[in-house]
């Protein structure tokens, strides 16, 4: 399984990522190399075997349905780059 | 008595409880310290010395008065800059964070603080943790102080080397892969991993979800039995941190392994494409030998999946990473790029070329790719289901054995540059201490003598929740080995290398 520099493209607009043409090349040689090392995981027998995403048995933690100490807008915004009062500004959306 | 600096924990706490010394002059020891060497070492991002010096007269004002205090009161403490502090600046090694200084306190910062500790500043690495070298911290790398021209290790590279040279008296770090153990390990403290679960990750600015866990960076066995004490416990701001009882792990500190069962994985001593070095496997056969010799009961074992470690985590960690990484958008907190934009996509690209380093963008490529339409079952859910082969390796293996004993790392300290063009090269450093991360279990790395005048560690891996069979057998081996991390410390005159270490025992 080989990626080319358009599937690496495409994977930096899914991850919202700008690369240079020299990340291009680099990241696509790099990830070819990197993947082929990671071939060897296709010799390994996982037939019925479940994955594990998480190694913790706790299943649905709740806690009561009380209001706790939170933040106020003025400090979830502290470390806004942008803002108008107490919302976030960013570039137009919706035309 | 010696330089306040050059002190454990649990002296400077009788020392403190007994008012030979304050909290004011510790620091200011240590302060010292950091003056003399943090050029040569750059263990820190940003140091915190108005805090310091509040938490510290704080402490001795509360002494005075006959308040009864924490053991850690007064102890200065380095953290890893991924722990959110607030309203002080917590940069993950990233640009993307650079100014960004967070409105609420990580649980466990928050536990510091009430326990009276002195927070000395915020200890470097690599950007986001994502490194093994400190290499890719935006602010500029680490050096090892036992070797100013190797690397520290990573990711919490800035912590073990501030406790190694002497510049805090503990720290705290963050391991994903072996991003605690690994530097402890080349800086010649110790470090431990302990239990998924077992402290809590809020205000731990997140990796890979799945596996980060923080832990202590210490200069012996007791000191991360103490700090342990204070970093366990069950947190309801983070549902993955069980309410579990916390033991004293003060009490586990015994030299005594006779009912004990050892194993030995052969696969940490031959992993394809990764050359263990001799000196590396005679020391931890040598901690075997001694283990033997006090009463337990040691034997090899196999943990057959360990040669599809480095695949199993370079697959799952930059998976949860690319999700996690999803939030640095130039949106709510953090960078946002400068330059004029066509639109909001186009906002967020630019900001995230412009925010994160090379090999952030390399794992988010790599987690993007692993997770997307058409390799989701080839990558990602392939190496999850290797991961429960790995785990039921571990269950195997503690039906036979109470705990498992390892190298830490294949080799002592690389030199700086020697991997960064080579990534693979890089994550093979993290071969023996991925699979904890990966089962949940803990694990510890202590000194285990020298080679060629650079530290090695050994590594003790338990069942989960049995931090306090680890710290058994790593202070017997501290106690009976002669290995302790002060001891290697003063004997660091070595071999013509610029060390700090030698620097400062020399003098200078």
């Amino acid at each position: 399984m080989r990626i080319n520099t358009e599937e690496v493209d495409h994977v930096a607009l899914l991850a919202r990522l700008e690369l240079t043409e020299e990340e291009r090349v680099r990241f696509t040689e790099q990830l070819n190399s990197i993947l082929e090392h990671f071939q060897a995981l296709s010799e390994v027998d996982t037939g019925g075997v479940p994955p594990t995403f998480h190694v913790v048995d706790a299943t649905n933690v709740l806690r009561a349905d009380e209001v706790g100490p939170s933040l106020s807008p003025s400090q979830a915004l502290s470390g806004a780059p942008d803002r108008v009062d107490d919302t976030f500004r960013v570039p137009r959306v919706v035309e | 008595m010696a330089a306040p600096f050059t002190l454990t924990a649990h002296e400077a706490s009788g020392l403190l409880a007994s008012r030979q010394l304050s909290a004011r002059e510790l620091l200011e020891s240590v302060q010292e310290r950091i003056a003399q060497v943090e050029g040569e070492v750059h263990a820190y991002i940003n140091l915190t010395p108005e805090v310091a010096i509040a938490q510290a007269e704080a402490v001795d004002e509360a002494r005075a008065s006959g308040s009864p205090l924490h053991p850690l009161a007064g102890i200065p403490i380095a953290l890893k800059d991924i722990l959110c502090t607030k309203g002080l600046p917590t940069t993950c090694g990233s640009r993307m964070l650079e100014h960004w200084a967070p409105p609420y306190d990580a649980t466990v910062i928050d536990w510091m603080k009430r326990a009276g500790m002195v927070f000395v500043g915020k200890a470097n690495m690599d950007e986001f943790a994502m490194g093994s070298s400190t290499e890719n911290s935006a602010f500029g790398p680490s050096r090892n102080p036992w070797d100013l021209e190797r690397v520290p290790g990573g990711s919490s590279g800035g912590s073990a080397a501030a406790v190694a040279a002497d510049c805090c008296t503990v720290a705290v770090g963050s391991d994903t892969g072996g991003s605690i153990r690994q530097p402890a390990a080349f800086c010649g403290v110790v470090g431990l991993k302990p239990t998924y679960g077992r402290v809590s990750r809020y205000g731990l600015v997140a990796f890979a979800s799945s596996l980060d866990q923080i832990g202590p960076l210490t200069k012996d066995v007791t000191d991360c039995a103490l700090l342990l004490n204070l970093l366990a416990g069950p947190d309801p701001l983070d549902s993955t941190c069980m309410d579990r009882p916390v033991p004293d792990y003060m009490q586990a500190l015994r030299v005594d392994v006779r009912d004990l069962r050892v194993g030995v994985p052969r696969e940490y001593f031959e992993y394809e494409g990764v050359r263990v070095e001799e000196a590396v496997s005679r020391a931890v056969w040598e901690a075997v030998r001694l283990l033997e010799s006090m009463g337990a009961r040691v034997s090899e074992t196999s943990l057959p999946h360990s040669r599809y470690i480095i695949p199993t985590y370079y697959l799952i960690a930059p998976a949860e990473a690319s999700s996690n990484l999803a939030r640095y958008d130039g949106v709510a907190y953090g960078y946002r790029t400068e330059r004029a934009v066509a639109d909001i996509v186009d906002m967020y690209r630019k900001t995230r070329d412009e925010g994160f380093g090379a090999e952030v963008k390399r794992r988010i490529m790599l987690g993007t790719y692993a997770l997307s339409a058409g390799y989701y079952d080839a990558f990602y859910q392939k190496a999850s289901q290797v991961r429960t082969l790995m785990r039921r390796d571990f269950a195997r293996a503690f039906e036979q054995f109470d705990v498992l004993i390892t190298p830490t790392t294949p080799t002592p300290a690389f030199r700086m540059g020697e991997k960064v063009a080579d990534p693979i090269q890089m994550y093979l450093s993290d071969v023996c201490t991925i699979a904890a991360n990966l089962a949940g279990i803990p694990a510890i790395s202590l000194p285990a003598g020298r080679v060629g005048g650079l530290p090695l560690g050994v590594q003790i891996i338990g069942k989960a929740w049995d931090e306090e069979t680890v710290l058994r057998v790593a202070y017997t081996l501290e106690q009976a080995g002669g290995w302790s991390g002060r001891q290697a410390i003063a004997l660091a005159e070595v071999e013509g290398r610029r060390a700090v270490v030698k620097a400062a025992a020399g003098g200078g």
